[in-house]
């Protein structure tokens, strides 16, 4: 906590935790999904059900899958400029058990094809959590650049990884391993104090045994409004 | 680190020679590595946000729920058509407190200080201050450091969060550091800036936080009036000689023990207190979200 987490942040109100902290949570889903989000399933979970219409929840959402921060005066707009830029949305209850009382489960599909589902928690102040990607447990706060690899459980690809980091002056600040069942997929979910390159993310997608890579930066969006 | 008591700002401040504002500025430039003027700005940008949010006031908003707006219109009318008991200062300061509470309900944008439930607290005593007694804009931004040093010690030592510490810790804590600003501008030192902060929590201990319908609407709004009045009352009593006879630093500790003892369902998960009365019933069953 520093002295600007007192005085501050500027937001669009009325809620740090449902709304600012629902506007990043949409913004790192939009960012993690890499390109520009042309369909998005929104299913809200406990308190942001609730009370998520009087709190301004979805438009705040929707506001940060289209690049918007929690500052931005267009987000109580932003259901109508979804439409205008042809991004379709749907509201629903999420089907979550256990999860944290300010959770969303947003499933969303990319101009290109790609897919990604993630559950997003508001965990008090603004600060999030994305707490899982792919159905798969991630557990990331957005204030690194990380990087999601999807791969298959086997001896190896920890170390692969690791290595080309390493040769792409990357520090890795944090770094959790989650698995659905042995040998089964598992993901590794790794903090980085440096942006990770482009060709890195090319190479890290095409090694063998890794099915997918996700990356969420904190440089701004080619495209934002 | 963030200073866990006022005393550690007094003393730092004393030792020094350098007044309360410096010694909270200097925390920030180690604390993120910043230099004194890039600070500096960003203090000033939330001082020209918090301007523009109130001059962008618009009566005519309403909240999504249809529960707030207008009342920051009718207060300013009070206060231009009618002679009042309370003085103009006293009266804009209720005023500018409304409409922040107002924007922030509709979806306008607020500086968070220290939550957004409690945003018209401290803009409203310093930017009527600035009106009626024109310090000049460098002396507002002093001030907000002198709240934002309250406001750091209140956060680290209690909570300034009404879901972890009642209301007690957002309105509460809004207001002793609005108390603690004023008393600077009002040229009080050290000694006259915690003691206003303290005599003025002392008022607001075991705040209970029961919004309507879970919204940051009722009571939330019209508590910023009683915050920043709260400020005014006590800062005064302050620079008028008056000190609290608990130490400030005890008092944020007991502020702290209180929002710990107060029950879950006084703490910002609406099964109790106002969140559950018949009129809150009938708002909370027109709002429910089947339409989502
Ligand atoms: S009642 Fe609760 S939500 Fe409202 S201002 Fe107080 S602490 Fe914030």
């Amino acid at each position: 906590m520093n002295l600007f987490d007192i005085i501050g942040p500027v937001m669009v109100g009325p809620s740090s935790s449902h709304t600012a902290g629902a506007v990043k949570i949409g913004l790192a889903a939009g960012k993690l999904l890499g390109e520009k989000v042309v369909s998005a399933e929104i299913l809200l979970y406990g308190s942001f059900l609730a009370t998520g219409k009087g709190h301004g929840t979805d438009a705040a959402l929707v506001a940060g899958l289209l690049g918007m921060k929690m500052d931005d005066e267009n987000i109580p707009k932003s259901l109508e400029i979804a439409k205008e830029r042809g991004l379709q949305i749907k509201f629903g209850k999420a089907d979550l058990k256990d999860a944290h009382p300010n959770s969303v489960e947003m499933r969303l599909v990319g101009e290109h094809g790609r897919k990604l589902s993630i559950v997003g928690e508001s965990i008090g102040g603004s600060l999030i959590n994305i707490a899982k990607i792919d159905g798969l447990d991630a557990n990331f706060s957005g204030d690194f650049p990380t990087l999601i690899i999807h791969n298959e459980d086997q001896p190896g690809h920890l170390a692969e990884v690791t290595g080309m980091l390493a040769r792409s002056s990357i520090n890795v600040a944090t770094m959790q391993l989650y698995r659905a069942s042995r040998g089964g997929e598992a993901v590794m979910v790794i903090e980085c104090d440096q942006e990770v390159p482009e060709e890195t993310l090319e190479w890290l997608q095409k090694a063998d045994g890794i099915t997918k890579v996700t990356y969420f930066s904190l440089k701004e969006p080619e495209e934002t409004r | 680190m963030s200073y866990k008591k006022l005393t550690e700002i007094t003393e730092l401040s004393e030792k020094r020679h350098i007044p309360f504002w410096q010694a909270v500025l200097e925390e920030d430039m180690i604390e993120r590595g910043v230099s004194r003027e890039d600070s500096m700005s960003r203090m000033e940008y939330m001082y020209e946000t918090i301007k523009e949010a109130d001059e962008n006031y618009d009566p005519a908003l309403r909240s999504a729920s249809g529960l707030a707006g207008g009342d920051g219109g009718l207060l300013e009318e009070y206060r231009k058509k009618h002679s009042s008991l309370l003085n103009d200062f006293v009266l804009e300061v209720m005023e500018k407190a409304v409409k922040m509470g107002e924007s922030n309900a509709c979806m306008r944008r607020i500086v968070a200080m220290p939550t957004a439930g409690s945003c018209g607290v401290i803009p409203a005593v310093l930017l009527t201050y600035m009106k009626h007694k024109n310090p000049g804009k460098d002396r507002i931004i002093e001030a907000l450091y002198v709240a934002g040093g309250i406001g750091e010690v209140i956060a680290t030592s209690a909570s300034i969060s009404g879901a972890e510490g009642g209301c007690q810790a957002e309105i509460g804590s809004a207001s002793a550091m609005a108390a603690g600003a004023l008393a600077y501008l009002e040229g009080g030192g050290n000694e006259e800036i915690v003691h206003a902060a303290a005599l003025t929590l002392k008022n607001m201990l075991g705040l209970t936080c029961d919004p309507v319908a879970g919204l940051v609407e009722v009571p939330c709004i019209k508590r910023n009036v009683a915050g920043a009045v709260n400020a005014v009352v006590y800062s005064q009593m302050a620079m008028a000689g008056v000190r609290s006879a608990i130490e400030p630093d005890e008092v944020i500790d007991s502020m702290n023990r209180i929002g710990r003892l107060l029950p879950t369902c006084l703490k910002e998960t609406g099964q109790e207190g106002l969140a559950i009365t018949r009129s809150a019933q009938k708002i909370t069953e027109r709002l429910s979200i089947t339409d989502l």
